[in-house]
């Protein structure tokens, strides 16, 4: 802590959090290196199983205002079965909703191995007063929430209040109890990749099981960069203090080829380790039906029609 | 001048409104009438076919939403495109496959621009003719329309190189299909200058889309797209057009092929407003009348 402190009167970028060492990132070089594993060319078998992981890993997500009841109970359904047409396509590894319709996602979801997540904590600009978005999350986690994705609060971040980030995400995880807390970073926000690298380092020192990409409700969202940059972030924090961090890249993913890239990112710089529903997700909601098309294509050999797949 | 290197073409294929080479970076050589190499055609592969479909599946909703006027007028500007090009695709059409004189080349080419003028005129009176209002035994309006299926797969016959690709590329269009081409597997290389004047004729950007490759390679993933709605076999053998069509029984594409009277290219024989009518659905419209 006293390293956090030092940090945040230092006019400089931070090169520690909590006795955690911040290396600083080379952008060209971490973008050359996440172009190059984008062009890996997967094949028949691997393909395969890439996209029943990809499905393993998902996280179904509504977070519109005109989200009902209905439309949620629906989304579940879909979770549990992503394909009515062939119950061979696991379920999916959540639901992702807001506070409000955790109850319905839980009570659908009840005998399922998905799990609910509840954005929280003032989601998405997590401005709201501190009081109000701590009672937010545990309010959703009552509710029966199992993960909680909370919003960096970046107005403090990137004014330098280091300090107040740090304390915001400890307090959020003292309020999620049992649940996960997930961070999200809001990476197109964030304005450098040395600035995503030291907002990784203090979400996850302060706390977080997982740390994420975006809201999904600003234009820029993960790219496979910015993935590469939190999970060597991640594989530092995991050599340096033995603890495994997951990773959660949201929005824009809309293709399965986007994702199964993502997989490699991922395999490459964590291990197969980090390739499971404990340590990765895809947060997504139109990336479902592509990744069931390349899974029909691979299954009957025939291009697929995107208008044979279910909308929502 | 004599010591000028020549600057040839490279013949590419025509996806999306691009120029572009196929995926799988191949190519196979064309030859001309006494052996000569005319150039080297690119070997499309299925992901060509894959990414054709779908640049003409999304270009399809936006050119059936045109006004019939407005598509007659396209049409009419390939056909006045084609025209300022003549000496270009007669010479194109004489040294393609078996070759032929130039007066027979000069005719092929009027023809193949007097077929897109016809069907531009069709554009806005096919519905008239082939729909109607029908008599119903109640206060009801009972309308029937023809409307387009959708996205068209068209496999050209080898030859000649020019006219039976515009006698089956033109009603297909007319009507707001959109269509995937395989061009003459002999002679490609005609087809690839038609792409050049479809990309400078208002036709918007996957309306039309021409592969050019290996038919044994080519017809099986068009045939078994999913997303391909009707099928044009004219170009296709016997056992080719046979497989075909059972890939395309699979997911209810229907399957078309020009008849002997069709295939008199250069007759009138070639062109008819059926040949629009067999790539559409008749939509019928109940509607009541007020008393």
């Amino acid at each position: 802590m006293t390293d956090l402190l030092a940090v945040e009167t230092s006019a400089g970028p931070a090169d520690a959090v909590a006795g955690v060492r911040i290396t600083p990132v080379d952008a060209v070089g971490l973008e050359q290196r996440a172009a190059s594993l984008c062009t890996r060319s997967i094949k028949t078998s691997s393909k395969a199983d890439a996209l029943d992981l990809a499905i393993r890993v998902m996280d179904l997500t509504t977070l519109e205002g005109a989200d009902t009841p209905e439309r949620v109970q629906a989304l579940c359904t879909r979770a549990r079965h992503p394909d009515a047409a062939d119950w061979s396509v696991p379920p999916v590894a959540a639901v992702c909703v807001y506070p409000e319709l955790v109850p319905v996602a839980a009570e659908a979801l009840a005998d399922s191995p998905v799990a609910v997540a509840s954005v929280a904590g003032g989601f998405p600009a997590g401005l709201a007063p501190l009081d109000a978005r701590m009672a937010e999350i545990a309010w959703a986690v009552a509710a029966g929430a199992d993960e909680v994705d909370i919003v960096l609060n970046r107005s403090a971040f990137l004014s330098g209040r280091y300090q107040k980030a740090y304390d915001e995400i400890a307090a959020a995880k003292q309020a999620c109890g049992s649940a996960h807390l997930k961070v999200i970073l809001e990476t197109g926000e964030l304005g450098s990749y040395d600035q995503i690298r030291q907002s990784s380092m203090l979400a996850m020192v302060a706390g977080a099981d997982f740390i994420k990409t975006s809201t999904g409700k600003i234009g820029t969202s993960a790219t496979p960069a910015v993935a590469l940059c939190m999970a060597e972030a991640i594989r530092d924090m995991a050599e340096q203090t033995g603890r495994a961090v997951g990773l959660k890249l949201a929005g824009g993913i809309r293709t399965a080829k986007q994702a199964w890239h993502y997989l490699v990112i991922v395999g490459e710089t964590l291990g197969s380790g980090w390739l499971t529903p404990e340590r990765f997700r895809l947060g997504a909601s139109s990336l479902l039906n592509d990744v069931l098309m390349q899974r029909a294509k691979l299954l009957d050999g025939r291009y697929q029609r995107r208008e044979d797949f279910s909308v929502d | 001048m004599s010591d000028r290197l020549a600057v040839n073409k490279t013949y590419k294929q025509f996806i999306g409104g691009a120029f572009e080479r196929s995926e799988s970076g191949r190519s196979y050589p064309v030859a001309g009438a006494g052996g000569e190499l005319l150039a080297n055609a690119i070997q499309g592969s299925r992901k060509d076919v894959r990414d054709a479909v779908a640049a003409a599946r999304s270009a399809q909703a936006g050119w059936a939403g045109r006004t019939a006027y407005n598509r007659g007028q396209v049409l009419y500007r390939v056909a006045e495109v084609m025209e300022s090009r003549r000496d270009e695709f007669s010479a194109e059409v004489a040294r393609a496959g078996d070759g032929c004189s130039h007066e027979a080349a000069a005719q092929e080419t009027a023809s193949a621009i007097d077929r897109w003028v016809w069907y531009a005129g069709w554009a806005d009176k096919f519905s008239t003719v082939l729909g109607g209002a029908n008599p119903v035994a109640g206060p009801y309006f009972n309308l029937s329309v023809p409307e387009p299926v959708g996205v068209v797969g068209i496999v050209v016959p080898d030859e000649p190189p020019l006219l039976p690709l515009v006698s089956r590329l033109a009603p297909v269009i007319v009507s707001g299909n959109t269509a995937v081409v395989l061009a003459s597997q002999r002679c490609p290389l005609v087809a690839i200058t038609l792409a050049e004047t479809l990309a400078l004729s208002d036709v918007p950007s996957g309306v039309v889309n021409i592969l050019t490759g290996h038919r044994n390679e080519l017809v099986s993933p068009l045939a078994g797209h999913v997303a391909v709605d009707s099928l044009d076999l004219t170009g296709c053998d016997a056992e080719l057009a046979a497989d075909a069509a059972r890939q395309a029984a699979a997911t209810i594409t229907r399957v078309v092929s020009a008849s002997a009277a069709e295939r008199q290219w250069a007759d009138e024989s070639a062109q008819s407003p059926y040949l629009i009518d067999v790539f559409c659905e008749t939509k019928t419209v109940w509607h009541p009348k007020g008393r």
